[in-house]
């Protein structure tokens, strides 16, 4: 059974007088432990259909369901739950919080746990490990590079151990070679252990990475996409 | 990192501006603390168990009017009453009228019979007794003023003069009193013979200021006090008993009612703190709309967003409330040795502390209560646009 399993997902805004259809009955399965990629234009609904995988917007119509869960029929307090031990988050711009040590953001999640203070610190440490930034815990975001910064936001992404990491855009900000550590960080996460990944990118480079590569286009995926991965 | 820990980064981001905030804060409960020590007495809180079997009679209209000394013996016949004695308000300066403190012609052996809290050398009691120019005083004026005994004290009369048209009285200093707990402070002031008084003062002979009354059974207080003021109903002096700790109050009443000045000023000062912290706080939450996006993002409910939002304004208001509140606690002893001249000592009690606490909390709880409500609100998509 598919992880991520939507289908006829419509998304509509009110402009002023006018309502903008952003996605136009999407339909899409995404298999366990799949890369991927969601190309497409600006403004073509990539970061909507995005975030509704994610569980932070929801959809005008259609059916969302995600790790077996149907997201339309979940209160906000019981999708914030959800998205704590479903769901990892990238963004383009990092989204860090400035005032934090990259152990203590790594951490973040893991507050919503019981774990004790000793375990979370525990698993942030070993989070920033697996990224390969175990030697840079005690410094806050503005003492990192870019790279450096896009890798703490993925260890806050994989510490809770969410199975789904949805990526908006991770190596937008970033040049080549860093932006290529950052994709291959995101295979071996895929790889060796095992999550699914949804990545928006407009990058084809970035996109070669990935299992799989649909395009979205006005709101409707392109068919015929699996010759475009890697 | 705990919940409290994350609260705490997030209230020093900017620093300059949460010291300036702390330090508004600090004032303000400074400000608290000494006014309501200084008003406490005034409510009567702060009165002492001495003086439960007393009870004060003064001029029904004012306790500036003056009383005919023949009421003495009257009020001494009175069923319950076992002693009597008067005292009068001479006013006065020391050298300077900065020097004030509190002088009274008094009964001597009387008086201190009245007060068996205040400790006195019988020596100097005789003394006292004994020198219609003597005068014993608090103890602490010797070193404030570095009197001895025996020294001639000068005292420039400001309501009453002499008999040959002067103000300059003379005292001689033969003695001092105390109160007979180590831990208690006695009232500061002077205690002239009232005889010395009475003979030398040039009008109002014969009169006093008021009379303290000693009664047998202080649950009978109620009704002896409406029996002697009974008894001089119709006369040309009608008077108003009441009890030492009411008496008080009204005396304390003539500079005005300190209760509500002290609120009224509080209430100023809270106010423009209330729109000062809320202020920090709305900029503070302003400037991180993001970051609580993220928070909402890896999975903090609405509720749990908005109570860290609460919860940082608490513990602003709090921070700048124990400091205001501790630097008050080291201020009040210097402070009441300033107040002890006229009003007695003033210290920081545990109502005033628990008052300033739960102040600090509903503050912060009113100052966060927007923010929180912004960030319980805020939609996680809507927000991430901002950044």
């Amino acid at each position: 059974m598919a992880i991520v399993d939507l289908s006829e997902v419509r998304k509509s805004y009110v402009k002023g007088r006018e309502e903008v259809e952003v996605l136009t009955g999407i339909d899409l399965a995404v298999e366990e432990a799949d890369f991927l990629a969601l190309m497409g234009p600006s403004g073509s609904g990539k970061t909507t259909l995005l975030n509704i995988i994610g569980g932070i917007d929801s959809a005008s119509s259609g059916s969302v369901q995600v790790s077996g869960q149907d997201l339309a029929a979940m209160s906000r307090r019981q999708l914030a739950k959800w998205r704590s031990e479903n769901i990892g988050f990238v963004f383009q711009f990092y989204n860090l919080l400035p005032v934090l040590s990259a152990r203590r953001n790594v951490e973040l999640p893991l507050l919503l746990t019981k774990l004790s203070g000793k375990q979370r610190r525990s698993n942030a440490d070993t989070a920033l490990e697996i990224v390969g930034l175990e030697d840079r815990a005690r410094h806050k975001p503005g003492e990192l590079s870019g790279g450096q910064q896009q890798r703490v936001a993925i260890a806050r992404a994989i510490v809770a151990d969410a199975p789904i990491l949805v990526c908006d855009e991770p190596t937008g900000d970033l040049d080549r070679d860093t932006a290529d550590e950052i994709l291959e960080l995101l295979e071996i996460l895929n790889r060796d252990h095992g999550k699914t990944i949804v990545m928006v990118t407009h990058d084809p480079k970035a996109a070669s990475h990935a299992r799989h590569v649909v395009h979205l286009d006005k709101g409707q995926l392109s068919t015929g996409t699996d010759e475009e991965a890697a | 990192m705990s919940g409290m820990g994350l609260m705490w980064a997030n209230l020093f981001r900017r620093k300059t501006r949460t010291f300036l905030t702390l330090f508004s804060l600090l004032v303000a409960f400074l400000l608290f603390v000494l006014l309501r020590a200084v008003a406490e007495p005034f409510a009567g809180g702060g009165v002492s168990v001495d003086g439960a079997d007393r009870l004060v009679v003064t001029s029904k209209y004012s306790i500036i009017d003056l009383l005919p000394l023949s009421q003495l013996g009257e009020i001494q016949r009175v069923p319950g009453v076992e002693g009597v004695t008067h005292q009068t308000w001479f006013g006065g300066n020391y050298q300077d009228p900065a020097n004030f403190f509190p002088k009274y012609p008094v009964e001597p052996r009387a008086y201190f019979d009245m007060y068996p809290e205040f400790a006195i050398d019988p020596a100097q009691l005789d003394a006292f007794e004994n020198t219609r120019t003597g005068i014993v005083v608090e103890e602490g004026l010797l070193a404030r003023f570095g009197w001895n005994i025996g020294d001639r004290i000068p005292i420039q009369g400001d309501i009453w003069s002499l008999k040959d048209g002067s103000r300059l009285w003379q005292f001689d200093l033969v003695g001092t009193y105390r109160h007979r707990d180590p831990g208690e402070a006695a009232p500061v002031a002077l205690l002239m013979h009232y005889d010395y008084f009475d003979e030398a003062r040039s009008f109002e002979e014969g009169a006093v200021g008021w009379y303290t009354v000693r009664v047998s059974d202080p649950e009978q207080a109620p009704a002896i006090a409406g029996a002697i003021d009974a008894l001089f109903k119709n006369s040309p002096s009608p008077t108003k008993t009441s009890t030492e700790a009411e008496f008080a109050r009204s005396f304390a009443a003539q500079i005005g009612d300190i209760a509500l000045m002290a609120t009224g000023i509080l209430s100023a000062v809270f106010f423009t703190i209330l729109l000062l912290t809320a202020n920090t706080m709305s900029q503070s939450l302003r400037e991180r709309i993001p970051e609580l996006a993220v928070l909402k993002t890896v999975g903090f409910s609405d509720a749990r967003t908005s109570l860290l939002v609460v919860g940082e304004s608490v513990l602003l208001c709090l921070i700048g409330a124990l400091l205001g509140v501790g630097l008050g606690a080291s201020v009040l002893p210097a402070a009441s040795v300033v107040t002890q001249q006229f009003m007695g000592p003033v210290s920081m009690s545990v109502d005033i502390f628990v008052q300033s606490v739960a102040f600090a909390v509903v503050l912060g709880l009113v100052v966060g209560a927007l923010p929180a409500l912004t960030a319980q609100r805020l939609r996680i998509v809507d927000a991430l646009r901002r950044g």
